[in-house]
């Protein structure tokens, strides 16, 4: 028989050399770790520019394409500016901050600043702006490309968690990204109105209103609604900064 | 002069083999012991992550069962279960970190269900009911040989589900390729849907059923 003792020192053991090989191996597997996290990162706000990088060419492509890093605050300041390896302005890159963190903050009503990604391709400069909004059944994100008046969208891409395969999931196609090309997030009268994905499509809503709008995903319609939600608690925030840096013409 | 007769047991022996092939037919874990069903419904949408997933529960089970087996004369019966389980949960997070170190894409696609390995009720089932009571080498090739009737079944599923639902193979466009689209065909969306999983499950138990007769259940 085992005694008592014999099952507590074993018990108390175990989850010694457990836990010192499991803390061992998450230590040494970090760096790798983030490494590929933030090459998943750089992947998403590439694909926004309709770049298609690989996992081994993602930085140096991410250095070739996005030229510049902007934080600002929901006033529309610029808090900083990182270009070339260099800050220009302020001391935080656009690519550290956490976008979950942040959008909590603006839920809870607190302060927070929003990432902003600056992008040249073929002569053309380009606002990217990184998403983050509720699935159905777990967090989805992407990156959504400007053109330089910060209303057109020139190129937008999702990702998703856990959505399910086949409905909500094809948010992370290019048949569903694209749709958004061409489209506005302000009304000809200069009013902020994101971009709806409609359930039913886009061609089912007034005429004056299609240039706001997607086709929704048959079967896919809380997924559908989420990317909805995201666009606009996401892009809200940068409102104020497009209306006094963009629409005014003030050069950045 | 004459050591124990055990020991001297071939490590490919007649008894150790049928320990690796009987678990890939007639003692099948999904098909004849319906265990595992869970992890099978949901991986196996697409071919890449059924392998991936098949990979993975080869490697706990058979280090698993090498563990449970070098210890199981110091494991009390009183606490064994969680002994168990803290040995599935410990490879299990082993090798979620190496996926996401070393196989990111996969590792975002699986994340969930590498956690769900630890609640996949073959592996309990097998330190359980084998490495408990055997030594280790039977008891590896017993882990090693569950794990692959699982795994083969989970890679056949996902053929036909990855093949018919999207036209693809291994992300590969076949179906495209083979300009079947131009002639009118389309995939069946409702095999990427969980419950075709269960009927392909369903018509692999039949096809083996019709083959090995006595595996009928009376009622």
């Amino acid at each position: 028989m085992y005694s008592n003792r014999y099952i507590f020192i074993y018990a108390s053991l175990m989850v010694i050399v457990v836990a010192t090989l499991l803390s061992t191996a998450a230590m040494l597997l970090k760096p790798m770790q983030e490494k590929n996290e933030a090459v998943a990162k750089m992947q998403g706000i590439l694909a926004a520019t309709d770049i298609d990088a690989s996992a081994d060419s993602a930085i140096r492509l991410y250095r070739e394409f996005i030229t510049g890093e902007m934080v600002i605050d929901p006033e529309g300041n610029v808090l900083s500016i990182y270009r070339n390896g260099e800050f220009e302005r302020g001391k935080q890159r656009a690519f550290d901050i956490d976008i979950k963190r942040e959008l909590y903050a603006k839920s809870m009503g607190d302060d927070y600043v929003m990432p902003l990604y600056l992008a040249q391709r073929n002569g053309e400069s380009m606002y990217i702006v990184p998403l983050l909004g509720k699935g159905l059944w777990g967090p989805i994100y992407g990156n959504i490309a400007f053109g330089p008046d910060f209303n057109e969208v020139s190129g937008a891409d999702f990702g998703h968690d856990k959505e399910t395969p086949g409905l909500g999931a094809e948010i992370n196609t290019d048949d569903f990204a694209d749709q958004f090309i061409g489209k506005t997030i302000f009304t000809r009268d200069g009013e902020f109105t994101s971009v709806e994905v409609v359930k039913g499509g886009a061609s089912s809503l007034p005429p004056d209103q299609r240039r706001h709008g997607v086709d929704a995903i048959s079967g896919g319609t809380i997924t559908s609604n989420g990317v909805t939600d995201m666009l606009e608690n996401c892009l809200e925030g940068y409102v104020p900064f497009i209306e006094k840096h963009i629409v005014n013409k003030k050069p950045v | 002069m004459r050591s124990d007769k055990k020991d001297k047991e071939p490590l490919f022996s007649a008894g150790n083999r049928k320990l690796i092939t009987t678990p890939l037919g007639r003692e099948n874990p999904i098909t004849v012991q319906v265990l595992g069903i869970c992890s099978a419904l949901a991986v196996t949408a697409k071919l890449e992550p059924s392998v991936v997933m098949a990979l993975s529960v080869i490697f706990v089970m058979g280090v698993g069962n090498v563990v449970v087996s070098l210890l199981r004369k110091t494991i009390a019966p009183r606490i064994r279960i969680i002994v168990q389980l803290v040995v599935i949960a410990t490879l299990v997070i082993l090798v979620d970190e190496f996926l996401k170190a070393f196989a990111y894409d996969v590792s975002k696609q699986l994340s969930v269900f590498v956690g769900l390995i630890i609640t996949n009720c073959i592996i309990m089932g097998r330190f359980e009911a084998f490495a408990m009571s055997h030594k280790v080498w039977p008891s590896f090739l017993d882990g090693i040989g569950n794990a692959w009737g699982y795994g083969w079944i989970l890679i056949v599923v996902g053929f036909f589900r990855e093949l018919l639902g999207s036209g693809t193979l291994w992300n590969y466009p076949i179906m495209e390729k083979l300009g079947l689209y131009s002639i009118g065909y389309e995939d069946n969306g409702m095999m990427i849907l969980p419950p075709m999983a269960l009927i392909t499950v369903g018509v692999i138990i039949w096809v083996q059923r019709y083959r090995m007769r006595d595996l009928i259940e009376e009622n």
